[in-house]
């Protein structure tokens, strides 16, 4: 008797082991992995016939010869780097603000006030930007009352309209992982910066970014991710001509229902992706485990 | 810098300017939709043309209110049973996934970890798509196969469930994980030494604790749902979610209706949003 019960919650713990193990396996391997490399076997096929497929590279050549998808490509990724870049700057300032300089009530209500906007769809943010910047918008109506123009101006469906779009959907993946490494920053560090004679400039370059930096950099990988992978905002502001990598994605499997050529573009976005994200991590010898949780 | 080093008076005056415009920027685009939600035009643009409350309660075209626009009510119908389904999966699941990487010690965890982290980095229109692939994979073996046609596996509200259950599983299990990291294991082993089995400690003594961050993850994921679109779209069928349906009226060009809907969205996050601060305050202290 003495010895039963150890060996039965023994393989108790290991039914309860591998009962809570099956559930996970199971999403990832059929939501995630196998969908994954079906998409990769989809792409590396050429439909000959109806219901016959060959293996071939066609997708990804027809990728690298034709320039509009090479261009929408290399232009999406260089639009979500400024953008994120600019997501950056933009907040910082204000993250630094609600961290270090104001405190307790004030700072709580600054803080929330900063993720309102992000409890509602991006839909509806993207609606607000489309009746400020149409031609009958607002803020082409404020232009003309100014004086300074003397017709009404359309700022929708172009680049800065989609920045700007971009830029105001990232804003709280950067302000919350700033606003929270920024938090854990003793302020005696900073003042004993300015005691030793550092200026604002030196205080901020060797302290308090150094101490952001994992909230820099999971801001940074998740507002770039977001940006590259976002349809709404650029089809929605920037209009026919937005050219944005996802949208050639979209076309290609439900308008075109070119499922080989799409999964060839979206194992192209995936890698294009991953790489960015690694160098990031790579460059500023950060984990990804850290950075994402 | 910081209020305890003294800086010029022009130097705070400005950095207070810049946060009050960046205040300013962040609360325009709501302020102006649910504005215009009340203006008395067909179209949601100056000119103002005085006070309405037609977009909520108009009944009949051109000046269909929110409340007798049955397409839109439909759809909105849809979106909280996706919502409902998928915040309950997922929570189901991300309590397993938080006790397997709290609780348990086996080879290839980390692995495992970092496996359990990719969904949030797969774009949400990449991840849709795949799915779409394989679900499809599926289908046409099933009806070579057996000649059966599987509906689910086609574009619809079940594609669509999977595909947002997909990745705000993991955005739950790093919410649970957390709180159920501060739990005091000795609780659970003095219910046991009581005379509980294993399972009734963690029903009585864990998953209360764990209740807080239960309710924050349901919130998140039901929101994170109800908000979905890039996953959505590519696997959306002939029902509509609301965010599908909207959009496809904003391209059309639609009327004030659309921001009648807005304010409703915007009401109901600002509710949940309420009520999960209200539940997790306690855990404050």
């Amino acid at each position: 008797m003495s010895a039963e019960p150890g060996s039965l919650k023994r393989t108790q713990y290991r039914l309860g082991f591998w009962l809570l193990l099956a559930p996970i396996v199971l999403w990832l391997s059929l939501l995630i992995i196998l969908p994954h490399i079906d998409m990769v076997l989809v792409s590396l096929r050429e439909r000959v016939a109806s219901r016959q497929y060959e293996f071939s590279f066609s997708n990804y050549t027809e990728f690298f010869t034709e320039p509009l998808y090479w261009n929408t490509f290399v232009r999406t990724a260089v639009m979500s780097i400024v953008a994120t870049a600019l997501t950056l700057i933009i907040a910082f300032p204000v993250s630094f603000y609600i961290a270090k300089v104001l405190s307790g009530k004030p700072k709580m209500a600054l803080f929330i006030l900063c993720l309102i906007p992000f409890w509602v769809s991006e839909l509806v943010r993207t609606y607000g930007w489309m009746i400020l910047l149409r031609e009958t918008g607002l803020v082409s109506g404020a232009l003309q009352w100014l004086g300074l123009v003397d017709q009404p101006v359309e700022m929708l469906y172009n680049d800065v309209a989609i920045m700007v779009g971009l830029i105001y959907t990232s804003m709280l993946f950067m302000v919350v992982p700033l606003v929270t490494t920024l938090d854990s920053l003793d302020k005696s560090l900073i003042e004993a910066g300015y005691d030793l004679g550092g200026s604002s400039w030196h205080v901020m370059k060797s302290i308090v970014i150094p101490h952001a930096m994992p909230g820099i950099m999971s801001g940074c990988i998740v507002v770039f991710m977001l940006t590259l992978g976002n349809y709404l905002t650029p089809t929605l502001l920037g209009g026919k001509d937005s050219l944005w990598f996802t949208e050639q994605i979209y076309t290609q499997f439900i308008t075109r229902f070119n499922w080989e050529q799409g999964a060839a573009f979206g194992i192209l976005l995936l890698v294009l992706s991953s790489l960015i994200v690694w160098l990031g991590l790579k460059i500023t010898k950060q984990s990804f485990t850290r950075v994402m949780s | 810098m910081i209020p305890s080093i003294s800086s010029s008076r022009f130097y705070r005056a400005s950095y207070l300017c810049y946060v009050v415009l960046f205040f300013i920027f962040l609360i325009t685009p709501l302020l102006v939709v649910a504005a215009f939600s009340f203006n008395d035009s067909l179209f949601p643009s100056l000119p103002w043309n005085g006070f309405t409350w037609d977009w909520y309660l108009g009944s009949k075209e051109p000046r269909l209110g929110l409340f007798h626009d049955d397409a839109l009510l439909e759809s909105i119908g849809v979106s909280v049973q996706v919502a409902i389904v998928t915040t309950l999966a997922s929570l189901a699941l991300a309590t397993c996934n938080a006790f397997l990487f709290e609780r348990e010690q086996f080879p290839g965890k980390n692995f495992l970890y970092v496996l359990m982290l990719m969904p949030l980095v797969v774009p949400g229109v990449i991840l849709g798509v795949s799915i779409l692939v394989f679900s499809s994979t599926v289908a046409n073996w099933f009806e070579v196969q057996f000649d059966y046609d599987f509906e689910a596996l086609r574009p619809g509200l079940v594609l669509v469930t999977l595909g947002q259950f997909a990745f705000i599983t993991t955005i739950a299990t790093l919410v649970i994980s957390a709180r159920l990291r501060k739990f005091d294991v000795t609780q659970e082993e003095a219910a046991m030494n009581l005379g509980a089995s294993r399972l009734t400690a963690i029903a009585t003594v864990t998953l209360p604790f764990l209740k807080p961050a239960l309710f924050g993850a349901g919130v998140v994921a039901f929101l994170m749902s109800f908000e979905n679109f890039n996953t959505t779209l590519m696997l959306v069928g002939s029902d509509a979610p609301l965010t599908i349906a909207m959009f496809d009226r904003l391209r059309e060009g639609s009327t004030p209706v659309l921001n009648a809907v807005s304010v409703l969205l915007m009401v109901g996050s600002a509710c949940l949003a309420l009520v999960s601060l209200f539940a997790q305050r306690p855990d404050k202290q």
